[in-house]
């Protein structure tokens, strides 16, 4: 089954066309990227596509269903998780804890009753229930925070000795680029049909950037879909399925990488010519 | 009805006045002023002194209170909001809170408690236009008014400093790598800012006719709705907020009567909340800002104890004051007691979930009401009224705030005094439930075991023991699931979202709790008294409760129980001071404050 | 005399060292790079030079005046200029605000400041009345450069000038500090993750290591150094 499936989604903001009817799917195991200058609506397409905004018009249908307006919470419970551009960690927790709140989706003992949760005033019983339970906090919560402990330490181990020696530190010391690894953590724990990212290297050197994208690699080829978008054109054409180029909220181009990469109209808008050395 | 309308635009500018001041500083320096209504009295006080003693005209008056409260603003700034730049920005919302302290007593001190009459500067009645009488008074309170707003308005758009003021406001760190220097941006702002309170004092003086050292504090609250109201931050919108409140208070009032006015106000403010959570004027992006791209505080740690020292704390807490201390202490230690219960609830709505609430007094109230009214009015016995009263101030809290869900930041908070004011101000117009102001008396003491509970000691072991229980809860809370989620929506509402937490049911769960625990503390308060009336419930429990946690350390349950010891036990210490009790007790405050703004339970993080 | 002079300079968080004993010297006229893997230390590095942290030990100069206690606007009004890390625009002003915010050190000639930064770039100039913070990515870090250029400067500090900007941006971004720096003198320090690129238009460098300086020396001979080909450059 098509793991996303997006048809003419459109968002203006005062008047400016930021996603302007913009489709496209995302098949099971494929890594899809969408690539284009700034400002032309990839982090728009993505917030559309995650529930962090509503659409104005337009479908999105994960996994089977449509889910054209839902909250961020619903898609990220139903398999949907993201990372965002500039990062979102949560400063005062620590690493560890940060990548704990990504398994919140995951929790059955410490959340009874969450089939409940999107019902009016029966969530309340599922709420109270989650209390009763912190307060008791009986074995199997205990079992299950042991398996999500045990869950996070290999989520950080994924970014070698990057991150678990911080593990105990507050995310908020972190430097940009770990905070941009703790993040990718956190939205990995749960283990959710479609990751979606938006730059996770920015910030990175290339070489950095090079690890990172043996990571992503390793992911794909454990069969994680992945829609991306990235400014790191080696990285994209690397790792992509298929490309979709943006420009001013439009697709001009969607292809293999390589095709695109060629495409006159993307060279044009995105690529440039390549830099003269402009040594002085 | 025109001439309602005009009363209603003349008290109003002083509302809006006031509200530019309060929105300006919560621009700059990101802090919630609570020392702004002592700026206005001052401004009275001083404008009356001049023109009555010193027997000034109108000009110079104006002029001489531009200047005493100017310099008033500045000394505010350096002394109380400053030094706490690079601490929680709650720790200053405290120490302006510990200036209207001393700043309301020292005028007490220097003026007389007592009310006086403002002189009429100018005509009240000279001038007429098509059946509507008025005076030079009232055209020259507007003129200056909107002629001042115009000003302001035009400095912080088009000025340079105008835009570094802006600029050092939504973002400190890369205003200073503009070269714009903090520090002097700051004081202007607090200056600017005061003098227009200064101002709205005496043109309010004027209008009011009587005045007296604390006539800050109501028009203090109409001012902060005015702010909220318009948009936080947003200038135009303090402006529209402040001579719309005007206009509907004066028409409110004249309807049903000054007591309505309070319950008028907030619950305008609450209507426009919910419809526009920005307010008026305010923009909101559709989007939050992403954090740490501003200047990010990091949270103060936990000062944690053994838990031998923890055990001995409560054995001690049971053994000393049965066989050391006297009747009269062992009452403060009840209130101290209760104090610590509801600020226990603020622990979690605001330390855990960060929520701050200004407005914990309501689920006090309603608890403390149930069970009055149940043990009273039905004869239930008080085990029984005692989980009822939790429930039903939980649901409460659940269903009054929940407009708020929607909010963000300091809007939640207004949000919260609002509601806090809203149930004060129904416990005194809701006659037929609550008896109105007249309050609820001879409310019977709870049995234990055939025995009743009344001898202070008796009183204090039973509330000690819910404190335990209370503080175990909170605890657990804490250190479980739950808490960690809970954090994570105060840490970034959207990345807790895309992590699959819904946030208003945390939200909504946290006042909940806070809601119960808060009732039951309430429940305690009236049985404890057995009396009580809506003044008990005023604005200042609900502040003194935060204080206690932030005090204590917003993120430290035993600091709730520290907090609590200080702050009501400090004030009884200090008795035979007399007269200087509260201007010490102000004094000692921000002392407190400046020297451990991360509370005295918190550790500063690395 | 140089323009920026670091003497031996050591920087703490809490009981962490973050830089041990950093020396470094900018040129008038220099293009210097700054290099480092994540976590090395450049970003600390540039707060201190800004007067944002200040250091334990060790002097910090400017135009041969010491600034090393110095508040960051006493700084600025001595010629630095900054583009910060993560840009740091200022969300609810306009576009125009945030430039005129960045002339705040200067009174004349804001004008034509403003008009060449909106020639060099013309998104912002469309852009001018939208609040900074909807901007994308790439449009505010645009903003960030444009800012810091409208006080005049004679040494910017750049954190990561380039980060998320397309790659025909990125072009545009590092010609513009060259011809900056050929035209009118212009000192730059930054920090880059895209070395190669970097060094392509820098005169000199120095490589951070863990808070150490491990490394400096003319472009060139870092360009063709074996050791920072495989660290930096991916290679
Ligand atoms: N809330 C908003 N209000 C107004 N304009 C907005 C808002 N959010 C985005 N925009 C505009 O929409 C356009 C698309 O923005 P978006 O963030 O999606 O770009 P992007 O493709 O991710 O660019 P980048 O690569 O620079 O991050 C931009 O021109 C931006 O200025
Ligand atoms: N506020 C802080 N408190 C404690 N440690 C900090 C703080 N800020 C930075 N650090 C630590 O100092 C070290 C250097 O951080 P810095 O941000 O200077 O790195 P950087 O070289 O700029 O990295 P990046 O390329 O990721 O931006 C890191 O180990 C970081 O964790
Ligand atoms: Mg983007
Ligand atoms: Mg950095």
């Amino acid at each position: 089954m098509t793991v996303l499936e997006v048809t003419g989604l459109r968002r203006s903001f005062a008047g400016l066309r930021a996603v302007d009817g913009v489709s496209f799917t995302v098949e099971p195991g494929e890594v899809v990227s969408i690539i284009g200058p700034n400002g032309s609506g990839k982090t728009t397409a993505l917030n559309l596509v995650s529930g962090v905004l509503r659409p104005d018009s337009g479908q999105v249908t994960f996994q089977g269903r449509d889910v054209t307006g839902w909250r961020p919470e619903r898609l990220a419970a139903a398999g949907l998780s993201r990372t965002f551009q500039n990062g979102r960690v949560f400063g005062n927790l620590t690493v560890a804890e940060n990548v704990l709140i990504g398994l919140t989706p995951t929790l059955q003992a410490a959340r009874p009753f969450s089939r409940w949760r999107n019902v009016p005033v029966l969530r309340w019983a599922s709420l109270l229930a989650e209390t009763a339970v912190a307060l008791v906090d009986p074995p199997a919560v205990r079992r299950e925070l042991a398996d999500r402990q045990a869950k996070v330490a290999t989520q950080l181990d994924r970014f070698g000795d990057r991150l678990t020696p911080r593990a105990d530190l507050a995310a908020h010391t972190l430097s940009y680029a770990n905070r941009r690894r703790t993040e990718i953590a956190r939205a990995l724990a749960s283990g959710p049909a479609l990751l979606v990212l938006d730059e996770p290297t920015a910030g990175m050197n290339p070489a950095e950037t090079g690890e990172v994208l043996e990571q992503l690699l390793e992911l794909k080829a454990a069969g994680q879909t992945i829609l991306l978008v990235e400014h790191k054109i080696d990285l994209v054409m690397r790792l992509s399925d298929r490309v979709l180029v943006l420009d001013a909220g439009s697709v001009i181009a969607a292809g293999p990488p390589e095709q695109v990469r060629s495409d006159p109209r993307v060279i044009e808008a995105y690529l440039g010519k390549r830099r003269p050395a402009v040594r002085p | 009805m025109l001439d309602t309308a005009l009363a209603g635009l003349v008290n109003g500018s002083s509302y809006a006045l006031l509200a530019l001041g309060l929105s300006l500083i919560f621009g700059v320096a990101n802090v919630i002023n609570f020392a702004h209504a002592s700026v206005f009295a001052v401004g009275a006080m001083s404008g009356w002194w001049f023109s009555v003693d010193l027997d000034w005209p109108l000009w110079a008056v104006l002029l001489g209170v531009t200047a005493v409260t100017g310099l008033l603003g500045l000394v505010i700034n350096v002394i109380a909001v400053t030094p706490l730049a690079k601490a929680p920005p709650i720790a200053a919302l405290l120490s302006t809170f510990a200036v209207s302290v001393v700043v309301d007593n020292g005028a007490q001190l220097v003026f007389g408690p007592e009310t006086r009459r403002f002189p009429a500067l100018l005509a009240t009645d000279n001038l007429g236009l098509g059946g509507l009488r008025f005076g030079t008074l009232d055209v020259t309170i507007l003129v200056v008014a909107i002629g001042l707003m115009l000003v302001l308005g035009w400095f912080l758009r088009a000025s340079r400093y105008g835009r570094a003021i802006r600029a050092v406001a939504q973002d400190r760190d890369a205003a200073a790598q503009m070269g714009i220097p903090l520090a002097r941006v700051q004081n202007l702002a607090f200056v600017i800012a005061s003098v227009l309170g200064g101002v709205a004092g005496v043109l309010g003086g004027m209008y009011l006719n009587n005045i007296s050292p604390t006539v800050g504090s109501t028009v203090g609250m109409s001012a902060f709705a005015a702010a909220t109201l318009g948009g936080l931050g947003s200038l135009p919108g303090a402006v529209a907020g402040g001579l719309l409140l005007g206009v509907v208070e004066a028409f409110g009032v004249s309807w049903w009567g000054g007591n309505a006015r309070t319950l008028i106000t907030f619950a305008v403010l609450l209507i426009v909340l919910w419809v526009r959570p920005s307010g008026l004027f305010g923009k909101r992006a559709p989007l939050a800002a992403e954090p740490m791209t501003g200047t990010f505080f990091g949270a103060a740690r936990t000062v944690r104890l053994r838990p031998w020292q923890v055990a001995v704390a409560a054995v001690a807490a049971y053994v000393v004051p049965a066989v050391a201390l006297d009747d009269y202490t062992v009452q403060i230690g009840v209130q101290v007691v209760v104090y610590a219960i509801l600020a226990l609830s603020l622990t979690l709505v605001s330390g855990q979930a960060g929520q701050i609430s200004l407005g914990q007094a309501a689920p006090l109230a309603i608890g403390a009401y149930t069970s009055a009214l149940l043990t009273t009015a039905t004869g239930l016995d008080f085990w029984l009224s005692l989980p009822i009263s939790g429930v039903v101030a939980a649901v409460l809290s659940v269903v009054l705030v929940s407009p708020s869900w929607r909010l963000r930041g300091h809007y939640v908070s207004i949000a919260t005094l609002a509601t806090g004011l809203l149930v004060a101000a129904a416990a005194v117009n809701f006659d037929w439930l609550t008896n109105g102001p007249s309050g609820v008396s001879a409310i019977p003491p709870p049995t234990l075991f055939g025995a009743s509970v009344s001898a202070p000691l008796a009183v204090y072991f039973l509330d000690l023991t819910i404190l335990l229980v209370v503080l175990l809860l909170v605890v657990r809370l804490r250190r479980s699931t739950l808490g960690r989620i809970w954090s994570a929506v105060r840490e970034d509402e959207v990345a807790a979202r895309s992590s699959g937490i819904a946030v208003a049911d945390y939200k909504s769960l946290a006042f909940g709790i806070g809601g119960f625990v808060a009732g039951i503390g309430g429940a305690l308060f009236a049985q404890q008294y057995g009396y009580i009336d809506p003044s008990v419930f005023g604005i200042s429990v609900s502040l003194l409760a935060l204080t206690i946690v932030v005090l204590g350390g917003l993120n430290s349950p035993l600091g709730a129980v520290v907090g609590a010891i200080v702050l009501v036990g400090l004030p009884e210490a200090l008795r035979m001071l007399q007269e200087t009790r509260m201007l010490t007790y102000g004094l000692l405050l921000l002392a407190v404050v400046l020297f451990r703004p991360q509370g005295l339970m918190g550790k500063v993080a690395r | 005399m140089s323009l920026l002079e670091l003497d031996s300079v050591s920087v703490f968080y809490g009981q962490t060292q973050a830089l041990h004993e950093i020396s470094l010297v900018v040129e008038p006229g220099e293009i210097v790079c700054l290099l480092g893997g994540n976590a090395s230390g450049k970003s600390t590095t540039m707060k201190t030079i800004l007067g944002l942290i200040t250091p334990r030990s060790g002097e910090i100069r400017l135009a041969g005046e010491r600034v090393t206690r110095s508040a960051p606007a006493a700084r600025i009004r001595r010629g630095l200029a900054s583009v910060p890390e993560a840009r740091r625009v200022f969300p609810e002003m306009s576009v125009e605000d945030n430039l005129l915010t960045g002339a705040f050190t200067r009174r004349t000639g804001i004008r034509a400041e403003l008009a060449s930064v909106y020639e060099s770039f013309p998104r912002l100039a469309e852009r001018r009345r939208q609040p900074a913070g909807t901007l994308s990515g790439g449009e505010q870090q645009m903003l960030a450069f444009g800012r810091a250029l409208m006080s005049a400067p004679t040494l910017i500090c750049m954190d990561e000038p380039t980060m998320g900007l397309a790659p025909i941006f990125v072009d545009r971004v590092l010609d513009l500090i060259a011809a900056l720096n050929r035209d009118r003198g212009l000192a730059v320090l930054m920090v880059e993750q895209n070395a190669e690129l970097a060094l392509s238009i820098a005169h000199r460098g120095y490589v951070l290591n863990t808070g150490h300086l491990v490394l400096d020396g003319p472009a060139p001979s870092l360009i063709d150094n074996p050791a920072i080909r495989t660290a930096y450059f991916g290679a």
